[in-house]
């Protein structure tokens, strides 16, 4: 029996914008459909819509159906009752959710007693209940705690509480993790697993994130410009693709378990809702189209069980049996140079010895007084070698942003050694500071905040080239811009006028300007679609061959990471915990952290997804203000709870440093009880044997 | 390539276009006007006093008979250059001042900022008492000077607060990796962004120093009589304006018209500048 039923539903925008053009699928009782789609693809104004939550002057048409009962149209007053009874919903950004000025306790309950007639010491009672079942620690405790006193993490999973508060039949979650870290998205994917089994509801998923998708839905909805594309069982989509479009989402997306060599992106943009192309929308991007695709939009069609697909050469996919890699070209990346030579013989372009950076913590309005110290960077050291890209990955607040900084500032560090190109930042002068500054470059994370919006292209990337006094500035940016895939005619255009891949692409030919040695690449792709994403990346991987460059990579993502580096540094709270080749720390992490952090990133395998156990950390990251002694890791470690105690004093007196591991060449972490363990791939099946 | 850039999308700007045809307009009227007109400013017809507009005083006359026409074209060559030039002055000093203070930080931005708040809270009128007997039969510029030193401090507040927002993004971040010198980050990607309040200001400027040199005349300053600007007409106009309407509806006319030109050009260069409007 379906709970929720949507058909052909449609919303417009006005001045004839169509956000959503005919979306219709089932959800059935303890079902989670997964959505996925880029940003601007309509999977979320479709959940918007199904809420009744679109601003006034949205035109919905077509029919949502619950229980059998008309959504649309229905009356304020009679949808606010569904709503959070019948259906609740779970957003990306939990914060917007609470009101500040209420505790969370009080605002689960307030939930609790509008849809249901309950005595108000019952329904705080029912608020702690939510909050110990979503993993809350100490929930009579805080229950009574304000919105802005919760960790991300928490507030998100207190969120969930909120939402199924009233025993929902349907939970709608619209990018419940993006913006938490994977430990903690981990966690939270956990709880909502719970809460489904809890309240046996139907669950409508929505997110860009494949992997999230493949361990927790049992069918696929793919949206593309406004309308479903594909839409099947889990495995079928990811395993089976038969929509272009599907097929090469799949194969654009870089995997942790380094399943394959060369990422394959999808060439362009989606397309603009105001300016679809006429037949197919994807037919701008899709090397299979043929010129009976623009003829008319395909239909959704069904193909056998459960499958439906709007592409019109559908049955030949599936005849040949076609893979994302047959369909898309293959990008050749020309192998480096450099890596020929072995490391140890290279030049060292960064090396950073004990570095530390700590803040003072200030308080006060008026008069600010010191009342500790963040421990921003606690001591790290590190050696890039020339050709070569070292990933500083970590969560939010493990010191990699601050580390970069005092790479890019080139002063002095408060204590510890900073050495680009062989030169000691505290020994610089200002012209050499600045000659070094042409060798040592930055491409940002938000493409958008980081080129003037104000400047057209063109100049922003003979910025650099006029500063240094180089000659011929024109002809070098357009040499500039075709080198990164854009035409020399767009230097006149402003950022505004390109898309984020394109902008990224842009913020790398400035960075490239002053032909530099290294470039520290700030999260370059995580603010960019999937599909874009893959061709930053070849570019990224093509230019550092071709040019001999040197990468400093900081990234969150460890899929990126495991494609891009060459090593990799894992940072845990200003120190770090693990560093060594790639393939060792992937293949074989021996720090309990590094452990967590692998085996809590999703699989874009739905069969993989469901066979794999999780090593899961409890609680959120210390403050940085305060950091635990000895092992700053043990307040979370999992290793350390099954510790005997006088094992366990070790860890709690004395920190330990980075050791190199005996069985490896180039890998070491700082953990008493290291222990080289395989734990992407890990099943409860291995553990068995 | 931002100036040819800007260029381009100026003069494909429609009100740009009018506002500058407007503006031109009005400078040929106000310095070739007078050779068309049958009187000089300086003649007094003594028929006429009071007149109202007829075929010989096209505009009228004043009390003492002097040619409307003649009068208000002689005030306004005044008037465009100092209004122009006190909006210049003013935006610019306010620009840089503000921009300065909020990227730098630290002891610049005090000292500034003291600077700043000193002379809003000193009484502009009793400087310019101290001040006016020094200057009296100096160069008219000096008094461009003046209008132009009490009408900034407001506006570099506003920008320094500004500043300091956009001192925190990214590119402005990368340009100093860049190592490109900080006064030219300032004068290249923290005024540019601000454009948009520096032209409105800027337009808002114009209007302001014509009206404010009229009430600086009262202090025996600037333009003194017999010599006549737009504010000293509109100001004396204004006291008979039922009475005698072309003495005050010429001369504010006509500063409407120059502060309407002043407007168009200015929304013409805002979006000429600002990359996210189409035009
Ligand atoms: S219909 Fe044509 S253009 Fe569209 S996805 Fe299929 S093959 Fe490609
Ligand atoms: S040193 Fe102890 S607490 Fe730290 S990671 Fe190793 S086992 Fe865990």
């Amino acid at each position: 029996m379906s709970i929720l039923e949507v058909r052909d539903l449609t919303v417009t925008f006005p001045g004839g914008i169509q956000a959503v053009r005919g979306v219709s699928y089932d959800v059935a009782q303890g079902e989670v459909l997964g959505i996925v789609g880029e940003s601007g693809s309509g999977k979320s104004v479709t959940s918007l819509a199904i809420m009744g939550l679109l601003p006034q002057n949205a035109v919905v048409s077509g029919s949502v159906k619950l229980h059998g009962q008309e959504l649309l149209g229905m009356d304020e007053g009679e949808l606010t009752r569904v709503r959070g009874k019948a259906i609740s919903m779970i957003f990306q950004d939990p914060l917007s959710a609470f009101t500040p000025v209420y505790t969370i306790g009080d605002q689960i309950a307030e939930a609790v007693r509008v849809h249901q007639k309950v005595g108000k010491d019952k329904a705080a009672k029912r608020a702690v209940e939510l909050l110990d079942l979503v993993g809350i620690p100490h929930p009579d405790v805080r229950a009574k705690a304000f919105p802005h006193e919760f960790s991300g993490g928490m507030r998100q999973r207190a969120m969930i509480a909120m939402a199924i508060a009233n025993d929902p039949d349907l939970l709608i979650c619209d990018e419940p993790t993006t913006a938490l870290d994977v430990t903690i998205q981990a966690q939270v994917l956990e709880v909502l697993k719970t809460a489904q089994a809890e309240t046996g509801a139907g669950i409508v998923m929505i997110t860009h994130d494949l992997g999230v998708i493949a361990g927790m839905a049992d069918r696929v909805l793919v949206m593309y410009a406004g309308r479903p594309v594909e839409q099947g069982v889990v495995d079928d989509i990811y395993y089976r693709p038969r929509m272009p479009y599907t097929m090469g989402l799949l194969a654009s997306i870089p995997r942790v378990d380094g399943e394959q060599d060369t990422l394959v992106p999808i060439e362009g943009n989606p397309p603009s809702p105001a300016a679809l192309p006429p037949g197919c929308p994807f037919a701008p991007r899709c090397p299979m189209h043929i010129d009976a695709c623009d003829d008319e939009e395909p239909p959704l069609t069904q193909i056998g069980g459960g499958r439906y697909v709007a592409c019109i050469r559908s049955r030949e996919i599936e005849h040949k049996g076609m893979t994302g890699a047959d369909v898309f070209p293959v990008p050749v990346i020309p192998p480096s140079d450099v890596a020929r030579v072995p490391r140890e013989e290279r030049e060292t372009v960064l090396e950073l010895d004990n570095l530390v950076r700590h803040y003072p913590l200030m308080k006060g309005a008026v008069f600010k007084r010191r009342v500790g110290t963040v421990h921003a960077v606690d001591g790290i050291t590190f050696d890039i070698a020339e050709g070569e890209t070292l990933a500083l990955v970590g969560e939010s607040g493990c010191g990699k942003t601050t580390t970069l900084q005092q790479i890019m500032q080139l002063t002095p560090p408060q204590s510890g050694r900073v050495v680009v190109l062989g030169k000691d930042s505290s020994k610089l002068d200002k012209a050499a500071r600045k000659a070094l500054r042409g060798d040592l470059q930055i491409v940002f994370q938000d493409p958008m905040a980081a080129l003037d919006p104000r400047m057209p292209v063109g100049d922003i990337i003979a910025e650099p080239l006029r500063a240094h006094g180089r000659k011929n500035v024109p002809q070098r940016v357009a040499e500039l811009l075709t080198l990164v895939g854009l035409a020399p005619e767009h230097a006149e255009r402003y950022p505004q006028q390109f898309s984020g891949g394109q902008r990224q692409r842009i913020g790398i030919a400035r960075a490239l300007a002053l032909e530099p040695k290294l470039i520290v690449l700030d999260e370059p792709v995580s603010a960019l679609d999937v599909s874009i994403q893959a061709g930053v990346i070849n570019l990224l991987e093509e230019l550092k061959n071709r040019l001999g460059l040197s990468y400093l990579f900081v990234a969150h993502d460890l899929a990126v990471v495991r494609h891009l580096a060459d090593r990799v540094a894992v940072m845990y709270l200003g120190r770090i915990a693990e560093i060594g080749a790639v393939e060792n720390v992937y293949d074989r992490p021996a720090h309990p952290y590094t452990q967590a952090l692998l085996s809590a990133i999703p699989l874009p395998d739905p069969e993989m997804e469901r066979s794999r156990k999780r090593i899961l950390l409890e609680g959120d990251l210390p403050s940085p203000a305060d950091p635990p002694s000895g092992c700053r890791f043990r307040t979370r470690c999992p290793k350390f709870a099954r510790l005997s105690e006088a094992e366990k004093r070790r860890c709690v007196d004395e920190e330990p440093s980075v050791a190199r591991l005996a069985r490896a060449k180039d890998h070491g972490a700082a953990c008493h009880y290291a222990e080289e363990i395989e734990v992407i791939t890990a099943s409860e099946h291995q553990e068995e044997q | 390539m931002r100036s040819k850039v800007v260029l381009g999308r100026l003069l494909r700007n429609r009100q740009a276009r009018y506002g500058g045809i407007a503006l031109l307009l009005l400078i040929a009227l106000a310095y070739i006007g007078p050779y068309l007109g049958a009187y000089d400013w300086t003649d007094k017809d003594f028929l006429a006093f009071l007149s109202p507009p007829d075929a010989d005083h096209w505009w009228g006359t004043t009390s003492i008979g002097q040619d409307m026409y003649a009068v208000t074209l002689r005030g306004m060559q005044k008037s465009i250059v100092i209004g122009l030039l006190v909006a210049l002055f003013a935006t610019g000093l306010a620009a840089l001042v503000g921009a300065f203070a909020g990227y730098f930080g630290g002891w610049v931005d005090k000292l500034l900022m003291w600077g700043v708040d000193l002379l809003l809270v000193l009484p502009s009128f009793l400087i310019i008492a101290i001040i006016s007997p020094r200057l009296r039969g100096a160069s008219w510029l000096w008094f461009v000077v003046l209008l132009a030193a009490f009408a900034w401090m407001i506006t570099s507040r506003v920008v320094r607060s500004m500043t300091l927002s956009l001192r925190e993004r990214e590119y402005v971040q990368a340009a100093l990796y860049m190592g490109i010198p900080r006064w030219k980050i300032i004068l290249r990607h923290i005024v540019p962004n601000l454009s948009s309040l520096l032209i409105i200001d800027a337009t808002l400027n114009v209007s302001g120093a014509v009206i404010g040199e009229a009430a600086l005349s009262f202090f025996g300053f600037g333009i003194q009589p017999p010599d006549v600007s737009l504010g000293t007409l509109i100001a004396e106009g204004a006291r008979n304006a039922t009475g005698y309407p072309w003495l005050f509806a010429f001369p504010a006319g006509l500063l409407v018209l120059l502060v309407l030109a002043i407007n168009l050009i200015g929304d013409g260069l805002r979006d000429a500048l600002d990359p996210g409007s189409n035009s």
